[in-house]
Formats: C-alpha cells, structure tokens, sequence
C-alpha cells in the first residue's frame, strides 16, 4: 500500500495580529531533525515554536536506515519502539562482485543491546511519528506553511520574518535552530560557505511495491549482470516496498532518467521481472560538505544544513539526529541557567569532528564505487579482483562503511584497565539490567555509574547495578571496580577505577564547562 | 613501530627481479597494471605496519613529481 499523504493542520499564527514575545528557541524546518530537536528540547522542558514551509511529510522513502544509536535517541524521544516495530530489521550486509558475493559484514554481533543494529524505515513513517508526538506535547508550538523569508540577529535575540498564507510576520527567539535541510535557506541568507566536494555521478533512486520474499539484509553489487558495469544497491522496507539504487554515470539526463519508460526497464533487469509498482522516482548526485561552523551566535545549524553527505552509509538523517542528541543538553543548560554559551562552543567542535568523519567515511565509499579514470580505477578494479582470491582484500571492498557514532576527542580522566568501548567520549554501550536497559537510566540528566563500588556526589544521580557479565565486559574489563560519569546525552565524560569525590566534582564542572 | 628498511634486504635480488620481470612476461600493458596494483596491495596487507607503508609511500613518490 502506498502510504497515505494526511496534510497537517494551518493555523493563522497569534504573531499575523498581534506581536509575539521572545521565544526561547525557534526551529526552522519540521523534518526529522526539526521535529527531534522540537522533542529533545521538551524533554528538558525547552519550549520551541517549529516552522515548516510545508504541510505533509517527506515525499518519497528519502532516509530509510536507521542505525542503532538514532534508535537509542528517538527511544528517548518517545517514538524509538514505534519505528523498529514498524521498521525492517537488518545487521547483515552482502556486497556482490558481478554476481558472486565478496563481502558481508555483521553489524551487531553481540546480544545485549535493546536496539537492533540497523531498522529501515521510510522517513515519511520517521516524520509522521515524531509530528504526532510533537502535536501532543505542550511545549512545543508546530506551525506549518509557516515559510522564513529573513533572518537576523542583534546582541541576545534572532529574529525571522514568516511568510504564511495569511500575510507575513516577525518572530524573535533567544536561538533560532535551523533544521532546514540540504539546501538550508537559513544558510543561504545568511550567505555562509557550504565548501566541500561534488562526485560526478548520477545515482537513480527507486522505491517499488512488489510481494517478494527477499531477506532482511542490505545488498550492494558492483558490475552486476543486470546492470553492466555499474553499481546497484537493494534494501528492504516496510509495506513491501523495495528501495532500488542504481548508478547512472555522469552523462545520464536525470528528467529522461525519471520517466517511467526508462525506469521500468531498468528494475525489471534487476528484480527479474514486471510484477511490481514504481512508488517513488528520484536522481541524485553526491556532495560531501559542511559549513565552517555549525554555531553562529544565536544561529545554530543542525542536520543537512551543517553538512551533507553522499548516501553510502546512512551517514546523512543518522548524523543529523547525533547533532540533536549533542546540542539539546546543551542548549536546555544555557537557556535555564545552568552553563555559559561556551558550553555551545562544544557542540560546535564536537559534531564538526562527527561531520567530518562521516566526510571522510562517505567520500571514501563514493570514490571506491565511483573511480575515476587512471589509478582510482585500477585500484579499485584490482580490489574486487584480489577479493575472489585473497580473504584481505574482502574487507577492503568499499560499498559505504555504515553509521556508527563518534567518538569524541576528549581531554577526561581515564584509565588503561577499562574497557575501549566505553572510553570517554564514547555513547555508553548499552546492557541489560535486570527487566530494563542501561541506556534507558542513563540520559536526560548526568548520572553516575558505580560498579563494583559505592559512589555518592551531591545533586547527582548514582546508579550502583549489580555487576553482570555484559556489565564487567563492556565497563570493567579488567578492574574490579570503576566509576563512570555518563552525559545527559548518554555519552562517557570521565571514568575511574575507583571513587574519587574530588576529581569527580573536577569532571562535573569540565562537563558543564563552568570549570 | 619497524622503520622501512632501504639496506639490501633480500638475500636474491638478482633472482627475485628475473621473477618479477618473468610474471609480467606475456602480459598486456594494462595486464601489467592489474598484476602491479595487486602485489602492491598483497604486500601492504602482509607488511601491515602503517608507518612503514607510509615511508615506502613517501619514497616511492620522492622525485617523481
């Protein structure tokens, strides 16, 4: 069934008759990122007025892998059980040479973690489930065809004009969030360099409607049969429909790709067959880019508009909603009180090094499925050929390293006896406690982990499990004991070997950068 | 870690050249390409140290631009 396209409500907004006070954060854009940022911010008690230029969800499948930790953070948003039940489950991808598969990979080979490793999931689902969350909540105020025309900025306040179907209007905001997409306008406006890198090549992008029974997994083939010497991607999604990518190359004149004619040919060739419904039609090109700064006063860019990058690797809506787990804390401390605005200057180094790591993870992938002519070429031809023969060079076949989240470069007390995967900077690896998971105590608030040990820090949450096999795994290792400092976003600030109040206390203030 | 090591090495060059010379013996120029770009990359992954691929990179690109 294709999904049915419900318009969202318009509301002449209160600002078209009378002036509106300052609000405490304005978010341009209600799509995924927009809307989770709308949530995020609830779920610390920040208000925000959401504007949308538009009035229905994403058109066509757009973003459909979900990785593990965007679960973990629409989990906190509310929506998380929703999009996996709804979702297609995956860990396993396949990636093919001609027809023979070279490569797979397991993305969640341990038990252990509430969230699968990977769910699709068309993003009009995403957005549909996050707007019925944000239309419930009282904190937030959703306005849609609500389009900003201007923005500005003076001293402690960003102001918008808003173009409705009612006429215009002025909004001012402590922050003015723009969630605003690829082609951000915010950015534009404000005439902010989007520097990176075109790839010069077309991928067509297919969603179809087809009874099949393919399995849950995400298969990549270079130079197949059914697509001569190209490359093609399938992934599974709900309601039967089926996401095709095929490369064009660069000569390929995306309004002829587009048309029925042409498409239908060219999927029969790969699903063998004509007994499916085209659903949704797209042509892209890759671009890897982000803007210098994603904090600019009481302008902040979140999402596609901070970066964008090319698809292999789901590395695009899952970087987005990173960002918002990263600022929301953030923003909610400055805005109540709690921190200085040098703790945005955070968000603005941290998530440029997750950008720029997704930058370099998906301009790497692009260039092995896309080499040019000379080397590129050869090296990448005699990759997939050394792969049939070698068991290396399997794991060097590039068809997109997927979403992980980042690490990020901290300064914080450690300690060699603990486990790498819970290393400052790292989100907490998540473990069963009890009828519960770890990572649903952890978040919201900072909070102390206790294992193997007492701790007790005033007006500071301590959590003291009992030490369970996974728990000794993934935050012991090989200390008996350790004592961990986890972020509201769930992310490791510090970790010890045993209770120090002293240099916890030190840790605490690091965090809120009020040292 | 190990220095890339640019002393003689390899107890029989001489021969080691001659069977580098005859692999190559039959083959198209891009043939050639192919079996060059695949030792490279079967020699990397034995190596397996960055830093000496790094140096034998440098090296190898010393001079010739």
């Amino acid at each position: 069934m294709p999904y049915d396209y419900k318009p969202f409500p318009y509301r002449p907004p209160l600002g078209l008759t009378q002036p509106e006070t300052t609000h405490p954060v304005i978010i341009v854009g209600a799509g995924p990122i927009g809307l989770a940022m709308a949530l995020e911010l609830a779920n610390y008690g920040v208000r925000s007025v959401v504007l949308d230029d538009n009035n229905v969800v994403s058109v066509g499948s757009r973003a459909i892998c979900w990785s593990k930790r965007s679960l973990e953070i629409l989990d906190r948003l509310g929506v998380g059980d929703k999009a996996v039940e709804k979702g297609v489950t995956w860990k396993v991808g396949r990636t093919f040479h001609r027809d023979k598969e070279v490569f797979n990979f397991d993305l969640l080979p341990e038990d252990g973690h509430k969230m699968p490793a990977f769910v699709n999931l068309q993003q009009y689902y995403v957005e549909q489930y996050l707007a019925e969350a944000a239309l419930q909540c009282d904190l937030i105020d959703l306005r849609f065809k609500n389009k900003v025309i201007e923005v500005s900025q003076s001293g402690e306040t960003a102001r918008v004009r808003i173009e409705t179907p009612d006429g215009a209007y002025d909004l001012s905001g402590q922050y003015v969030i723009a969630c605003d997409g690829a082609k951000s306008p915010i950015r534009a406006m404000m005439g902010l360099d989007f520097d990176g890198e075109l790839f010069e090549e077309r991928f067509l992008i297919a969603d179809i409607e087809m009874q099949a029974d393919m399995p849950s997994e995400r298969r990549f083939w270079f130079e197949p049969t059914f697509h001569s010497g190209q490359s093609a991607l399938l992934h599974k999604q709900p309601d039967n429909i089926y996401r095709i990518d095929l490369q064009l190359g660069w000569d390929a004149v995306p309004e002829v790709e587009k048309q029925p004619e042409v498409v239908i040919p060219r999927i029969e060739k790969v699903v063998g067959h004509s007994d499916f419904a085209l659903d949704w039609v797209s042509v892209y090109t890759f671009q890897c880019r982000r803007l210098d700064r994603f904090v600019h006063d009481r302008v902040i860019f979140v999402g596609d508009s901070a970066h964008v990058v090319s698809p292999f690797g789901a590395r695009g809506g899952n970087g987005g909603l990173q960002d918002v787990d990263n600022i929301g804390w953030k923003l909610a401390a400055v805005l109540q009180g709690r921190a200085s605005s040098a703790l945005l200057e955070t968000y603005n180094s941290e998530r440029v090094h997750g950008s720029d790591e997704n930058i370099l993870n998906s301009a790497r992938a692009t260039k092995f499925m896309t080499p040019s002519d000379g080397a590129e070429r050869l090296f990448r031809d005699q990759v997939l050929a050394l792969a049939a023969k070698a068991p290396f060079a399997r794991s060097w076949v590039n068809s997109g390293r997927l979403s992980v989240p980042a690490v990020y470069p901290m300064d914080a007390p450690d300690h060699d006896a603990l486990p790498n995967a819970s290393r400052p900077g790292a989100v907490a690896p998540d473990a069963p406690l009890g009828n519960d998971w770890l990572l649903h105590q952890l978040g919201g608030r900072p909070v102390i982990l206790a294992l193997g040990c007492e701790a007790k820090v005033e007006g500071i949450e301590v959590l003291t499990p009992d030490v369970t096999d996974t728990l000794q795994k993934r935050y012991l290792g090989a200390s008996d004991s350790a004592v961990y400092l986890a972020r509201p976003d769930q992310v490791i600030a510090a970790r010890w070997t045993s209770f120090d109040e002293m240099a916890i206390a030190l840790a605490i203030n690091a965090m809120w950068c009020t040292a | 870690m190990s220095a890339l090591i640019t002393s003689p090495n390899l107890s029989d060059h001489d021969g080691f050249y001659a069977d580098l010379l005859a692999t190559h013996k039959g083959l198209s120029e891009a043939q050639s390409h192919a079996l060059n770009a695949q030792l490279i990359l079967i020699l990397a992954n034995h190596i397996g140290d960055r830093q000496t691929l790094d140096a034998a990179l440098k090296l190898a690109a010393k001079d010739l631009r």
